[in-house]
Protein backbone atom coordinates (compact mmCIF):
# COMPACT_ATOMS: atom_id res chain seq x y z
CA UNK A 1 0.00 0.00 0.00
CA UNK A 2 1.52 3.34 -1.02
CA UNK A 3 0.41 6.70 0.27
CA UNK A 4 3.07 8.62 -1.64
CA UNK A 5 1.65 11.87 -2.98
CA UNK A 6 -1.74 11.29 -1.40
CA UNK A 7 -3.73 14.13 0.19
CA UNK A 8 -5.20 13.78 3.68
CA UNK A 9 -8.34 15.90 3.35
CA UNK A 10 -11.24 13.98 4.88
CA UNK A 11 -11.54 10.80 6.92
CA UNK A 12 -14.29 9.83 4.47
CA UNK A 13 -11.63 9.36 1.78
CA UNK A 14 -10.04 6.49 3.74
CA UNK A 15 -11.07 2.83 3.76
CA UNK A 16 -10.77 0.62 6.82
CA UNK A 17 -7.61 -0.92 5.33
CA UNK A 18 -6.11 2.57 4.77
CA UNK A 19 -6.79 3.55 8.38
CA UNK A 20 -5.34 0.31 9.76
CA UNK A 21 -2.24 0.84 7.68
CA UNK A 22 -1.77 4.38 9.03
CA UNK A 23 -2.18 3.06 12.59
CA UNK A 24 0.42 0.35 11.93
CA UNK A 25 2.94 2.89 10.58
CA UNK A 26 2.16 5.15 13.57
CA UNK A 27 3.22 2.35 15.86
CA UNK A 28 6.54 2.11 13.98
CA UNK A 29 6.98 5.86 14.52
CA UNK A 30 7.11 5.40 18.29
CA UNK A 31 10.85 4.78 17.80
CA UNK A 32 13.14 7.66 16.80
CA UNK A 33 13.96 8.07 13.11
CA UNK A 34 15.82 11.39 13.13
CA UNK A 35 16.91 11.39 9.48
CA UNK A 36 13.85 9.99 7.74
CA UNK A 37 12.68 13.34 6.32
CA UNK A 38 16.06 15.06 6.10
CA UNK A 39 16.02 17.65 3.31
CA UNK A 40 12.23 17.86 3.22
CA UNK A 41 10.27 21.04 3.95
CA UNK A 42 6.78 21.30 5.40
CA UNK A 43 4.70 24.45 4.80
CA UNK A 44 2.36 25.23 7.65
CA UNK A 45 -0.40 27.54 6.40
CA UNK A 46 -2.66 28.26 9.35
CA UNK A 47 -5.35 30.86 8.75
CA UNK A 48 -6.74 30.54 12.28
CA UNK A 49 -5.18 29.98 15.70
CA UNK A 50 -4.19 26.50 16.81
CA UNK A 51 -1.92 25.19 19.52
CA UNK A 52 -1.84 21.40 19.40
CA UNK A 53 -2.20 20.84 15.67
CA UNK A 54 0.48 23.33 14.69
CA UNK A 55 2.94 22.38 17.42
CA UNK A 56 2.52 18.66 16.87
CA UNK A 57 3.03 18.97 13.10
CA UNK A 58 6.14 21.08 13.69
CA UNK A 59 7.39 18.65 16.29
CA UNK A 60 6.67 15.64 14.03
CA UNK A 61 8.58 17.21 11.13
CA UNK A 62 11.54 18.19 13.36
CA UNK A 63 11.70 14.75 14.98
CA UNK A 64 12.00 13.18 11.52
CA UNK A 65 14.79 15.59 10.50
CA UNK A 66 12.71 17.84 8.24
CA UNK A 67 12.29 21.62 8.27
CA UNK A 68 9.21 23.81 8.69
CA UNK A 69 8.21 27.14 7.11
CA UNK A 70 4.91 28.98 7.33
CA UNK A 71 2.59 31.14 9.38
CA UNK A 72 -0.17 30.59 11.87
CA UNK A 73 -2.08 33.82 11.70
CA UNK A 74 -4.11 35.07 8.78
CA UNK A 75 -3.00 38.64 9.54
CA UNK A 76 0.58 37.91 8.47
CA UNK A 77 -0.41 36.22 5.20
CA UNK A 78 -1.45 37.78 1.92
CA UNK A 79 -4.97 36.41 2.39
CA UNK A 80 -5.48 39.59 4.39
CA UNK A 81 -4.61 41.52 1.22
CA UNK A 82 -7.23 39.55 -0.69
CA UNK A 83 -5.10 36.74 -2.08
CA UNK A 84 -7.12 33.59 -2.71
CA UNK A 85 -6.38 30.22 -1.11
CA UNK A 86 -5.79 28.88 -4.62
CA UNK A 87 -3.02 31.41 -5.31
CA UNK A 88 -1.49 30.96 -1.85
CA UNK A 89 -1.19 27.21 -2.45
CA UNK A 90 0.19 27.68 -5.97
CA UNK A 91 3.01 29.60 -4.32
CA UNK A 92 3.52 27.32 -1.29
CA UNK A 93 3.77 24.12 -3.32
CA UNK A 94 6.87 25.55 -4.96
CA UNK A 95 8.42 26.34 -1.58
CA UNK A 96 7.87 22.96 0.10
CA UNK A 97 7.40 19.21 -0.26
CA UNK A 98 4.19 18.92 1.76
CA UNK A 99 1.58 21.41 3.00
CA UNK A 100 -0.61 21.48 6.10
CA UNK A 101 -3.50 23.92 5.90
CA UNK A 102 -5.95 25.04 8.57
CA UNK A 103 -8.73 27.51 7.88
CA UNK A 104 -12.19 28.38 9.22
CA UNK A 105 -13.48 28.10 5.64
CA UNK A 106 -15.05 24.70 5.05
CA UNK A 107 -13.73 22.86 2.03
CA UNK A 108 -10.55 24.96 1.90
CA UNK A 109 -8.35 21.86 2.27
CA UNK A 110 -10.09 20.14 -0.65
CA UNK A 111 -9.54 23.23 -2.77
CA UNK A 112 -5.91 23.40 -1.64
CA UNK A 113 -5.41 19.75 -2.61
CA UNK A 114 -6.79 20.51 -6.09
CA UNK A 115 -4.44 23.48 -6.46
CA UNK A 116 -1.32 21.80 -5.10
CA UNK A 117 1.24 19.63 -6.84
CA UNK A 118 2.55 18.38 -3.47
CA UNK A 119 0.52 16.47 -0.86
CA UNK A 120 -1.88 18.55 1.25
CA UNK A 121 -2.88 17.60 4.79
CA UNK A 122 -6.00 19.13 6.29
CA UNK A 123 -5.26 20.58 9.73
CA UNK A 124 -8.95 21.45 10.21
CA UNK A 125 -11.37 23.24 7.89
CA UNK A 126 -13.93 25.01 10.07
CA UNK A 127 -16.80 22.82 11.22
CA UNK A 128 -16.05 20.24 8.54
CA UNK A 129 -13.07 17.88 8.88
CA UNK A 130 -9.97 17.36 10.97
CA UNK A 131 -8.79 13.96 9.74
CA UNK A 132 -5.45 13.86 11.56
CA UNK A 133 -7.35 14.33 14.85
CA UNK A 134 -9.59 11.39 13.97
CA UNK A 135 -6.59 9.22 13.16
CA UNK A 136 -4.84 10.12 16.41
CA UNK A 137 -8.08 9.44 18.30
CA UNK A 138 -8.30 5.97 16.73
CA UNK A 139 -4.63 5.36 17.48
CA UNK A 140 -5.19 6.39 21.12
CA UNK A 141 -8.18 4.06 21.48
CA UNK A 142 -6.29 1.17 19.92
CA UNK A 143 -3.29 1.78 22.15
CA UNK A 144 -5.39 2.06 25.31
CA UNK A 145 -7.74 -0.83 24.61
CA UNK A 146 -5.60 -3.08 22.42
CA UNK A 147 -8.39 -3.18 19.84
CA UNK A 148 -10.97 -1.13 17.98
CA UNK A 149 -13.59 -3.83 17.50
CA UNK A 150 -16.87 -3.86 19.35
CA UNK A 151 -16.18 -1.10 21.87
CA UNK A 152 -18.86 0.88 23.67
CA UNK A 153 -17.98 4.51 23.08
CA UNK A 154 -19.74 7.48 24.68
CA UNK A 155 -19.56 10.94 23.14
CA UNK A 156 -20.36 13.78 25.51
CA UNK A 157 -20.79 17.51 24.95
CA UNK A 158 -21.35 19.35 21.71
CA UNK A 159 -22.33 16.64 19.26
CA UNK A 160 -24.03 19.09 16.93
CA UNK A 161 -21.09 21.27 15.94
CA UNK A 162 -18.22 19.03 17.09
CA UNK A 163 -16.39 17.90 13.98
CA UNK A 164 -14.11 15.55 15.94
CA UNK A 165 -17.17 13.67 17.15
CA UNK A 166 -18.73 13.39 13.69
CA UNK A 167 -15.56 12.10 12.06
CA UNK A 168 -14.65 9.69 14.86
CA UNK A 169 -18.19 8.26 15.02
CA UNK A 170 -18.18 7.62 11.27
CA UNK A 171 -14.65 6.15 11.40
CA UNK A 172 -15.58 3.86 14.31
CA UNK A 173 -18.44 2.46 12.25
CA UNK A 174 -15.81 0.34 10.45
CA UNK A 175 -15.40 -1.56 13.73
CA UNK A 176 -19.06 -1.93 14.71
CA UNK A 177 -18.87 0.04 17.93
CA UNK A 178 -21.95 0.82 20.00
CA UNK A 179 -22.27 4.58 20.37
CA UNK A 180 -23.81 6.50 23.27
CA UNK A 181 -24.57 10.10 22.36
CA UNK A 182 -24.76 12.21 25.51
CA UNK A 183 -25.79 15.85 24.95
CA UNK A 184 -28.57 18.37 25.56
CA UNK A 185 -31.27 17.81 22.93
CA UNK A 186 -30.29 21.03 21.14
CA UNK A 187 -26.69 19.83 20.76
CA UNK A 188 -27.41 16.26 19.69
CA UNK A 189 -25.80 14.62 16.67
CA UNK A 190 -27.23 15.96 13.36
CA UNK A 191 -29.81 13.70 11.75
CA UNK A 192 -27.82 12.96 8.59
CA UNK A 193 -24.96 11.50 10.65
CA UNK A 194 -27.45 9.38 12.60
CA UNK A 195 -28.94 8.15 9.33
CA UNK A 196 -25.45 7.35 8.04
CA UNK A 197 -24.58 5.40 11.19
CA UNK A 198 -27.88 3.56 11.13
CA UNK A 199 -27.26 2.51 7.52
CA UNK A 200 -23.86 1.19 8.55
CA UNK A 201 -25.55 -0.96 11.20
CA UNK A 202 -24.28 1.04 14.18
CA UNK A 203 -26.37 1.13 17.33
CA UNK A 204 -26.73 4.65 18.73
CA UNK A 205 -28.34 5.48 22.04
CA UNK A 206 -29.13 9.12 22.75
CA UNK A 207 -29.39 10.54 26.25
CA UNK A 208 -28.92 13.78 28.19
CA UNK A 209 -27.73 12.00 31.34
CA UNK A 210 -24.15 10.74 31.40
CA UNK A 211 -24.75 8.66 34.53
CA UNK A 212 -27.50 6.67 32.85
CA UNK A 213 -24.99 5.07 30.47
CA UNK A 214 -21.53 5.59 32.01
CA UNK A 215 -21.41 2.07 33.55
CA UNK A 216 -21.54 0.51 30.06
CA UNK A 217 -18.73 2.51 28.49
CA UNK A 218 -15.21 1.47 27.46
CA UNK A 219 -14.36 4.97 26.19
CA UNK A 220 -15.86 8.33 27.13
CA UNK A 221 -14.96 10.98 24.55
CA UNK A 222 -15.64 14.42 26.01
CA UNK A 223 -15.81 17.59 23.92
CA UNK A 224 -15.87 21.27 24.65
CA UNK A 225 -18.99 23.30 23.93
CA UNK A 226 -17.37 25.43 21.21
CA UNK A 227 -18.30 29.07 21.50
CA UNK A 228 -16.91 29.88 18.05
CA UNK A 229 -19.33 27.50 16.28
CA UNK A 230 -22.53 28.94 17.78
CA UNK A 231 -24.40 31.32 15.49
CA UNK A 232 -26.08 32.93 18.56
CA UNK A 233 -24.03 33.93 21.67
CA UNK A 234 -27.15 33.45 23.83
CA UNK A 235 -27.36 29.82 22.77
CA UNK A 236 -23.77 29.29 23.86
CA UNK A 237 -24.45 30.87 27.26
CA UNK A 238 -27.34 28.44 27.76
CA UNK A 239 -25.23 25.33 27.27
CA UNK A 240 -21.66 26.21 28.20
CA UNK A 241 -21.75 24.63 31.67
CA UNK A 242 -24.04 21.69 30.93
CA UNK A 243 -21.50 19.02 31.88
CA UNK A 244 -18.65 19.02 34.35
CA UNK A 245 -17.08 15.67 35.09
CA UNK A 246 -15.31 15.20 38.41
CA UNK A 247 -14.46 12.43 40.86
CA UNK A 248 -18.16 11.71 41.43
CA UNK A 249 -18.07 9.99 38.02
CA UNK A 250 -15.73 7.32 39.37
CA UNK A 251 -18.53 5.48 41.21
CA UNK A 252 -20.48 5.10 38.00
CA UNK A 253 -17.96 3.64 35.55
CA UNK A 254 -16.17 0.42 34.60
CA UNK A 255 -12.75 0.14 36.19
CA UNK A 256 -11.02 0.26 32.80
CA UNK A 257 -12.98 3.17 31.31
CA UNK A 258 -10.72 5.62 29.48
CA UNK A 259 -11.62 9.31 29.20
CA UNK A 260 -10.52 11.18 26.08
CA UNK A 261 -10.79 14.84 25.04
CA UNK A 262 -9.42 16.53 21.89
CA UNK A 263 -8.52 19.60 24.07
CA UNK A 264 -8.59 22.44 24.84
CA UNK A 265 -10.97 21.85 27.73
CA UNK A 266 -12.80 24.72 29.40
CA UNK A 267 -14.32 23.12 32.48
CA UNK A 268 -15.90 19.93 31.11
CA UNK A 269 -13.37 17.79 32.97
CA UNK A 270 -12.21 18.79 36.43
CA UNK A 271 -8.41 18.60 36.89
CA UNK A 272 -9.05 16.20 39.79
CA UNK A 273 -9.60 13.47 37.19
CA UNK A 274 -6.21 14.12 35.54
CA UNK A 275 -4.25 11.86 37.85
CA UNK A 276 -6.64 8.93 37.67
CA UNK A 277 -5.85 5.93 35.45
CA UNK A 278 -8.95 6.81 33.43
CA UNK A 279 -7.65 10.10 32.02
CA UNK A 280 -5.74 9.65 28.76
CA UNK A 281 -6.31 13.05 27.14
CA UNK A 282 -2.74 14.26 27.47
CA UNK A 283 -1.46 10.96 26.15
CA UNK A 284 -3.94 11.46 23.30
CA UNK A 285 -2.40 14.89 22.55
CA UNK A 286 1.05 13.28 22.63
CA UNK A 287 -0.07 10.63 20.15
CA UNK A 288 -0.75 13.52 17.77
CA UNK A 289 2.98 13.80 17.11
CA UNK A 290 3.36 10.06 16.48
CA UNK A 291 0.44 9.86 14.04
CA UNK A 292 1.49 13.04 12.23
CA UNK A 293 5.02 11.67 11.88
CA UNK A 294 3.49 8.61 10.23
CA UNK A 295 1.34 10.72 7.89
CA UNK A 296 4.22 12.97 6.82
CA UNK A 297 6.47 9.96 6.17
CA UNK A 298 3.71 8.17 4.25
CA UNK A 299 2.66 11.02 1.94
CA UNK A 300 6.32 11.85 1.25
CA UNK A 301 6.88 8.21 0.28
CA UNK A 302 9.57 7.59 2.91
CA UNK A 303 7.69 4.63 4.35
CA UNK A 304 5.23 2.29 2.69
CA UNK B 1 -64.20 7.49 -33.38
CA UNK B 2 -63.72 9.21 -30.06
CA UNK B 3 -62.27 12.64 -30.47
CA UNK B 4 -59.11 13.19 -28.46
CA UNK B 5 -59.12 16.55 -26.84
CA UNK B 6 -55.65 18.07 -26.81
CA UNK B 7 -55.35 20.16 -23.67
CA UNK B 8 -51.87 21.39 -24.50
CA UNK B 9 -51.29 22.89 -27.95
CA UNK B 10 -48.77 21.05 -30.14
CA UNK B 11 -45.53 22.74 -31.13
CA UNK B 12 -43.74 22.52 -34.47
CA UNK B 13 -40.14 22.60 -33.20
CA UNK B 14 -38.83 22.71 -29.66
CA UNK B 15 -38.86 20.83 -26.34
CA UNK B 16 -41.66 19.36 -24.30
CA UNK B 17 -41.18 18.56 -20.63
CA UNK B 18 -43.87 16.22 -19.39
CA UNK B 19 -44.67 14.42 -16.13
CA UNK B 20 -43.57 17.27 -13.89
CA UNK B 21 -44.97 17.25 -10.35
CA UNK B 22 -47.42 20.21 -10.57
CA UNK B 23 -45.87 22.03 -7.60
CA UNK B 24 -42.42 22.02 -9.24
CA UNK B 25 -43.53 23.38 -12.62
CA UNK B 26 -42.79 27.05 -11.95
CA UNK B 27 -39.43 26.25 -10.33
CA UNK B 28 -38.46 24.41 -13.50
CA UNK B 29 -39.44 27.39 -15.65
CA UNK B 30 -37.33 29.58 -13.43
CA UNK B 31 -34.18 27.46 -13.86
CA UNK B 32 -34.69 27.44 -17.64
CA UNK B 33 -34.10 31.17 -17.56
CA UNK B 34 -37.01 32.22 -19.80
CA UNK B 35 -36.16 35.92 -19.61
CA UNK B 36 -32.95 35.25 -21.54
CA UNK B 37 -34.87 33.94 -24.57
CA UNK B 38 -37.64 35.22 -26.77
CA UNK B 39 -39.13 31.77 -27.45
CA UNK B 40 -42.79 31.28 -26.55
CA UNK B 41 -43.32 28.99 -23.57
CA UNK B 42 -46.65 27.36 -22.74
CA UNK B 43 -47.30 25.97 -19.32
CA UNK B 44 -50.12 23.74 -18.23
CA UNK B 45 -50.68 22.88 -14.58
CA UNK B 46 -52.83 20.35 -12.80
CA UNK B 47 -53.43 18.03 -15.73
CA UNK B 48 -54.86 14.68 -14.68
CA UNK B 49 -52.27 11.92 -14.67
CA UNK B 50 -52.86 8.26 -13.86
CA UNK B 51 -49.40 7.86 -12.36
CA UNK B 52 -48.97 11.20 -10.63
CA UNK B 53 -52.46 12.41 -9.82
CA UNK B 54 -51.77 15.90 -11.15
CA UNK B 55 -48.91 16.91 -13.39
CA UNK B 56 -47.46 19.89 -15.20
CA UNK B 57 -46.32 20.16 -18.83
CA UNK B 58 -43.97 22.82 -20.29
CA UNK B 59 -43.58 23.39 -24.01
CA UNK B 60 -40.87 25.63 -25.36
CA UNK B 61 -40.90 26.67 -29.00
CA UNK B 62 -37.69 26.57 -31.03
CA UNK B 63 -35.42 25.76 -28.10
CA UNK B 64 -33.73 22.39 -27.63
CA UNK B 65 -32.75 21.63 -24.07
CA UNK B 66 -29.12 20.78 -23.29
CA UNK B 67 -27.85 17.96 -21.06
CA UNK B 68 -27.07 20.49 -18.31
CA UNK B 69 -30.63 21.75 -18.45
CA UNK B 70 -32.02 18.22 -18.33
CA UNK B 71 -29.77 17.48 -15.31
CA UNK B 72 -31.18 20.56 -13.58
CA UNK B 73 -34.71 19.33 -14.27
CA UNK B 74 -33.84 15.94 -12.73
CA UNK B 75 -33.30 17.59 -9.34
CA UNK B 76 -36.90 18.80 -9.20
CA UNK B 77 -38.63 16.25 -11.41
CA UNK B 78 -36.67 12.98 -11.56
CA UNK B 79 -39.52 11.19 -13.35
CA UNK B 80 -40.10 13.84 -16.02
CA UNK B 81 -39.67 13.16 -19.73
CA UNK B 82 -38.16 15.57 -22.22
CA UNK B 83 -39.07 15.25 -25.89
CA UNK B 84 -37.32 17.07 -28.69
CA UNK B 85 -39.83 17.95 -31.38
CA UNK B 86 -39.03 18.66 -35.04
CA UNK B 87 -41.72 19.34 -37.56
CA UNK B 88 -44.45 18.21 -35.12
CA UNK B 89 -42.79 14.83 -34.63
CA UNK B 90 -40.86 13.52 -31.64
CA UNK B 91 -37.28 13.31 -32.87
CA UNK B 92 -35.78 12.19 -29.58
CA UNK B 93 -36.90 11.39 -26.05
CA UNK B 94 -34.36 12.30 -23.42
CA UNK B 95 -34.56 10.24 -20.29
CA UNK B 96 -34.43 12.49 -17.27
CA UNK B 97 -32.06 10.69 -14.95
CA UNK B 98 -30.42 11.93 -11.79
CA UNK B 99 -26.69 11.98 -12.62
CA UNK B 100 -24.09 10.74 -10.11
CA UNK B 101 -22.83 14.27 -9.62
CA UNK B 102 -23.82 17.84 -10.42
CA UNK B 103 -20.98 20.05 -11.57
CA UNK B 104 -21.42 23.82 -11.63
CA UNK B 105 -25.21 23.54 -11.38
CA UNK B 106 -25.97 24.05 -7.69
CA UNK B 107 -25.06 26.73 -5.14
CA UNK B 108 -23.95 25.48 -1.70
CA UNK B 109 -26.18 26.89 1.06
CA UNK B 110 -23.37 26.91 3.62
CA UNK B 111 -22.09 30.51 3.83
CA UNK B 112 -18.78 29.19 5.23
CA UNK B 113 -18.22 26.85 2.26
CA UNK B 114 -15.18 27.72 0.20
CA UNK B 115 -17.36 27.69 -2.95
CA UNK B 116 -19.05 30.83 -1.61
CA UNK B 117 -15.72 32.50 -0.84
CA UNK B 118 -13.68 31.85 -3.99
CA UNK B 119 -14.57 31.44 -7.63
CA UNK B 120 -14.85 27.67 -7.90
CA UNK B 121 -17.08 25.36 -9.89
CA UNK B 122 -19.33 23.62 -7.35
CA UNK B 123 -19.50 19.82 -7.22
CA UNK B 124 -22.25 17.84 -5.55
CA UNK B 125 -22.41 14.06 -5.33
CA UNK B 126 -25.73 12.25 -5.10
CA UNK B 127 -25.72 10.27 -1.84
CA UNK B 128 -29.36 9.14 -2.01
CA UNK B 129 -31.81 9.05 -4.90
CA UNK B 130 -35.08 8.92 -3.07
CA UNK B 131 -35.51 11.29 -1.38
CA UNK B 132 -32.75 13.08 -3.22
CA UNK B 133 -29.77 13.98 -1.02
CA UNK B 134 -26.69 15.77 -2.30
CA UNK B 135 -23.29 16.23 -0.70
CA UNK B 136 -21.10 19.25 -1.39
CA UNK B 137 -17.67 17.91 -2.34
CA UNK B 138 -15.97 20.81 -0.60
CA UNK B 139 -17.67 21.44 2.76
CA UNK B 140 -19.16 17.89 2.79
CA UNK B 141 -22.59 19.07 3.98
CA UNK B 142 -25.52 16.95 2.89
CA UNK B 143 -28.66 18.65 1.57
CA UNK B 144 -32.18 17.78 0.43
CA UNK B 145 -33.22 19.14 -2.97
CA UNK B 146 -35.21 21.98 -1.42
CA UNK B 147 -32.22 23.22 0.60
CA UNK B 148 -30.15 24.13 -2.45
CA UNK B 149 -30.44 26.85 -5.02
CA UNK B 150 -30.08 25.85 -8.65
CA UNK B 151 -27.94 28.15 -10.78
CA UNK B 152 -29.91 29.78 -13.54
CA UNK B 153 -26.94 30.16 -15.83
Amino acid sequence: MSFKGRDIVSINDFSKADILHILKVSQEMETDQPNLLKGKILSILFFEPSTRTRLSFESAMCRLGGKVVGFSDEKVSSIKKGETIWDTIKMADRYSDVIVIRSPIEGSARLAAEASSVPVINGGDGANQHPTQTLLDLYTIQKAKGKLDGLKVGFLGDLKYGRTVHSLAIALSHWKSDLYLIAPDALQMPVHYLKDLEEKGIKCQQTTDVFSVSKDLDILYVTRIQQERFPEPMEYEKYKHTYRLDNSLLNHIKKDLKIMHPLPRVGEISPELDDTKHAIYFEQAGNGVTVRKALLALVLGKVN
Amino acid sequence: MKKIERKVPAIKDGSVIDHIPSRETFRIIRILNPQEFINPISVTLNLDSKKMGKKGVIKIDDRFLTKDEVDKISILAPNATVSIIRNYKIEKKIEVKIPKEFIGILICSNPMCVTNKEEIVTKFKVVRDNPLELKCQYCERVYGKDDLEIKRK
